[in-house]
């Protein structure tokens, strides 16, 4: 049992609703990831459709928190405008914030992020910045009242796995107060257990499940890899050692000569 | 005079309400939220918020997201 934000959670696994070859195995894969927490967004809605809501049944269906996002928001008025929709629409005040500063990398604008983090919180927002693996910037969001920080492990929907170890053992050393959740980069479940080793509290994906041959399989892949990762993390893994040490004892052992 | 839903221009005979323009444009109450000119409209105030010539209206509704 873990807590984000006001919530008591079992699983630490965030999971994303997009790219799914279906809405079937959008739902298989969720059930599958044991998540608890799934990602939303909002699109104009179409004349005369009545709003997406299958899709929303569906997501209400499944007894999950929702994290809506700002995704494809550029500035702070929009990220604004957008935060206060899903509020009411989602009827949560969890918002992931993305404000994105780079269009081929989608990285976010850090600058921006900082000050529409504290304009959310002011407005009564449980803030969950997307951000880059920058220490002070992470240290800025929590002075805000951040108590969760979204760190990318490398650029959303890359793949490329944890790409700055150095920057994010860093981080989790240096704010070990604030629930620190990988966002965004993940590819395999192997960079998710790395992720939980290092003692990240969470890891939030999507592409990685959905962009698999088998969604569902590779969900309740992610599910163990997270368990163990977490699990290592709490049993206290070894120091690495620059030499060799005989893990069989040498006491005793058959035709065993005192070497010089 | 001419206002923008979604980025789509429709003409208007008169200031309209944005509770009129979600009824016509087929927005179920609860299932969509309004930004009006950019600012955030609850749904309390749809009634009251009029639409002038130039303004901008965005219907948004739920989706997936990662």
């Amino acid at each position: 049992m873990w807590t984000l934000a006001d919530a008591t959670l079992q699983s630490r696994f965030l999971i994303g609703t997009a790219l799914y070859p279906s809405p079937e195995s959008m739902r298989q894969a969720i059930q599958a990831s044991g998540s608890e927490v799934v990602t939303v967004s909002l699109r104009r809605q179409q004349a005369g459709s009545g709003g997406g809501n299958d899709f929303w049944e569906l997501i209400r269906s499944l007894n999950v928190h929702v994290l809506p996002n700002t995704a494809g928001c550029h500035t702070i008025k929009e990220v604004m405008a957008t935060a206060h929709m899903a509020r009411e629409l989602f009827d949560t005040n969890w918002i992931k914030v993305e404000i994105i500063g780079d269009e081929y990398t989608l990285q976010p604008d850090t600058a921006q992020l900082l000050a529409v983090t504290e304009s959310l919180i002011r407005d009564g927002f449980e803030v969950f910045p997307y951000t880059t693996d920058d220490l002070v910037v992470a240290q800025r969001l929590a002075d805000l009242g951040c108590r969760i920080v979204m760190p990318w492990a490398s650029p959303i929907g890359s793949g490329q796995g944890l790409l700055n170890l150095y920057a994010l053992e860093t981080m989790r050393a240096r704010l070990p107060q604030t629930t620190l959740i990988i966002d965004a980069g993940i590819g395999k479940p192997s960079d998710a257990t790395r992720a939980l080793e290092l003692g990240f509290d969470g890891v939030l994906l999507n592409s990685a499940v959905a962009l698999a041959r088998d969604p569902v399989g590779m969900a309740s892949a992610f599910r163990y890899a997270l368990n163990a990762g977490r699990a290592a993390y709490e049993a206290g893994v070894m120091q690495p050692r620059n030499m060799a040490q005989p893990s069989t004892p040498t006491l005793g052992t058959p035709f065993w000569v005192q070497s010089n | 005079m001419t206002i923008l839903i979604n980025d789509k221009p429709h003409e208007l005979d008169e200031p309209c309400s944005v509770a009129i323009l979600l009824e016509r444009h087929g927005a179920r109450a609860g299932s969509v939220a309004v930004a009006h000119n950019e600012q955030f409209v609850s749904r309390a105030n749809y009634a009251t918020t009029i639409m002038q010539d130039g303004d901008t209206l965005e219907i948004v509704a739920p989706m997936q997201g990662g």
